[in-house]
């Protein structure tokens, strides 16, 4: 079998494509795959973020503000990186961290989608720049099971919870008095 | 240590020690995707931000104090040749992205190549961790050490929210990628593989080729890693995966055993066919040889054949790739050269094994 790019040299790479369930068969040579750029194990692969950025394309509120007749009024950028939400949605990647701020509140709906319907972080806290949110996270979860108790009449559990509140608060003022 | 060190070697130390339950697992990964604070994200960043954030991290590994992961070598991947980075691509070392795309990639490497700290990939920092067989807790363990012993130094873009930013909406939150190569032999033998793939998807986990992303298994040996970075704690994404996995070995123990028992002779048969092809043949393409190499590593694993090591799947499957079959043979080869040249690699390890 021949190379269906050159017709020259044998095909040695042969790979199966399946879009929208259509199928697309592939035949080439080393040369013509190194020249499309797919000299490197998985490198020539639909990448998430073309995924991604069609997800985001098929969303109502962003194909609206992406229809060119539109007025400029509702173009919303990054002051840091100059990234638009319009680049954002159809490359699928953030320009810089700052994005995240300027495009939150469009971001829950897509990372609902992405991340199995959440939108919070649960996971680790830096130590060094995130030392005092370990404690404030505590506190939240701690104040948040007392008025469960306090809804539930669960008045002794509730007063043992407010407690180990206080206690926390206690050293947390210590901590700062020093 | 220089780079001749990690492109000459088909084996990464890390690999030659056996892990937990070794017959299935080939290897355990832990990825942390960690950005800086105040600088664009790689793909959108400046040369000089660029190069900052790796000036950054040259200072950060100036300091003498190393935990449980030794002395960093930082590489830049501007100074490599293509078959160096093709050939640390091929040891998982580096990412594709790294070697193909990045335009100021580097990365920093420990002796025995279990850590590899990524530099200006998709995001400023990858964090990757790689042991031998299943060892999931060990690996995050190692990973949070170093994000730990990195933060000391950097300035990470964190928001309380959103966890750590990344510049792929997919890897936000934890950052956290966990994931473990399984050489699923008799689950592809009896087709019960297709059925559990789907089953797998269901569980928020991705299930793919040896190469991340978009490629096809090759040689029954599957990736299996989580999708979901936001909204779970690091310990719950990989206890998730654990509990996957502690099943799917469970199930390819099952089927092995059902296949040595019903279809004894059969089994037998192709296994040392698989062998006879591996020591003998004169040419042979890389997905003829992964798949024998497959089959001869569930011989040794079923105590079919005797007196070979285990390692040796992991080892041949590195070696025979066509990055280091070139790097062997020192020059480049057309795909006929290397057909040759791979069989007569595989005939003489196979031999050395032997006498």
């Amino acid at each position: 079998m021949f190379c269906q790019e050159c017709h020259e040299r044998p095909a040695t790479l042969h790979f199966t494509k399946i879009v929208n369930g259509q199928k697309t068969e592939f035949h080439i040579c080393e040369h013509c795959a190194k020249e499309k750029g797919e000299f490197l194990p998985g490198s020539n692969t639909f990448s998430i973020h073309q995924l991604l950025s069609g997800l985001l394309y098929g969303d109502p509120a962003i194909s609206g503000t992406a229809s060119p007749g539109l007025s400029q009024q509702s173009v919303l950028a990054c002051p840091k990186c100059g990234m638009t939400y319009q680049q954002f949605a159809k490359i699928g990647r953030f320009g810089c961290s700052h994005c995240y701020e300027v495009f939150d509140s469009k971001l829950d709906p897509i990372l609902k989608r992405v991340h199995g319907g959440n939108t919070k972080h649960e996971g680790k806290i830096p130590k060094r720049i995130g030392s005092g949110l370990q404690e404030k996270r505590e506190l939240e979860s701690l104040k948040k099971s007392m008025q469960q108790y306090i809804l539930n009449e669960e008045f002794e559990k509730a007063a043992e919870t407010r407690d180990k509140i206080r206690l926390l608060e206690k050293q947390k003022h210590q901590e700062k008095g020093e | 240590m220089s780079l001749e060190h990690f492109i000459s070697e088909a084996i990464s130390p890390w690999m030659k020690k056996e892990g937990p339950d070794s017959d299935i697992v080939l290897s355990s990964r832990i990825r942390l995707a960690r950005n800086l604070e105040n600088y664009n994200f790689p793909d959108f960043a400046s040369r000089e931000e660029s190069e900052t954030v790796i000036r950054k991290l040259h200072e950060a590994n100036g300091d003498q104090e190393y935990g449980n992961w030794g002395k960093f070598e930082i590489l830049s991947l501007d100074q490599l040749k293509p078959l160096a980075k093709r050939v640390l691509v091929e040891k998982h070392l580096i990412s594709p992205h790294l070697a193909e795309q990045s335009k100021y990639g580097a990365v920093m490497l420990n002796a025995d190549e279990s850590v590899s700290i990524m530099i200006n990939e998709e995001d400023h920092l990858r964090i990757q961790c790689l042991f031998a067989g299943f060892q999931l807790k060990e690996a995050l363990k190692l990973a949070g050490e170093l994000d730990d012993w990195l933060e000391e130094k950097v300035d990470y873009a964190f928001d309380e929210e959103r966890g750590y930013l990344t510049s792929c909406p997919t890897n936000v939150g934890t950052g956290l990628r966990a994931s473990v190569m399984m050489h699923l032999p008799a689950l592809v033998l009896t087709k019960q593989i297709s059925r559990i793939i789907p089953a797998i998807n269901q569980l928020g986990l991705v299930v793919r080729g040896i190469y991340g992303e978009g490629t096809e298994a090759q040689g029954n040996v599957f990736q299996i890693s989580n999708q979901i970075t936001l909204g779970k704690s690091e310990e719950d994404i990989v206890e998730d995966l654990r509990g996957v996995v502690l099943q799917l070995i469970q199930q390819e123990r099952a089927a092995r055993n059902n296949l040595q028992q019903g279809l004894k002779i059969q089994l037998e048969d192709r296994i040392f066919r698989s062998y006879g092809v591996l020591a003998n043949s004169r040419i042979i393409q890389s997905k003829e040889a992964a798949q024998c190499l497959s089959d001869v590593r569930l011989g040794i694993d079923l105590g079919v054949i005797q007196g070979i090591s285990r390692s040796i799947l992991n080892e041949l499957m590195i070696l025979t790739q066509p990055g280091f079959l070139q790097q062997y043979a020192n020059e480049m080869l057309n795909p006929d050269e290397r057909d040759i040249l791979r069989a007569t690699l595989i005939r003489e390890r196979v031999e050395l094994e032997e006498a």
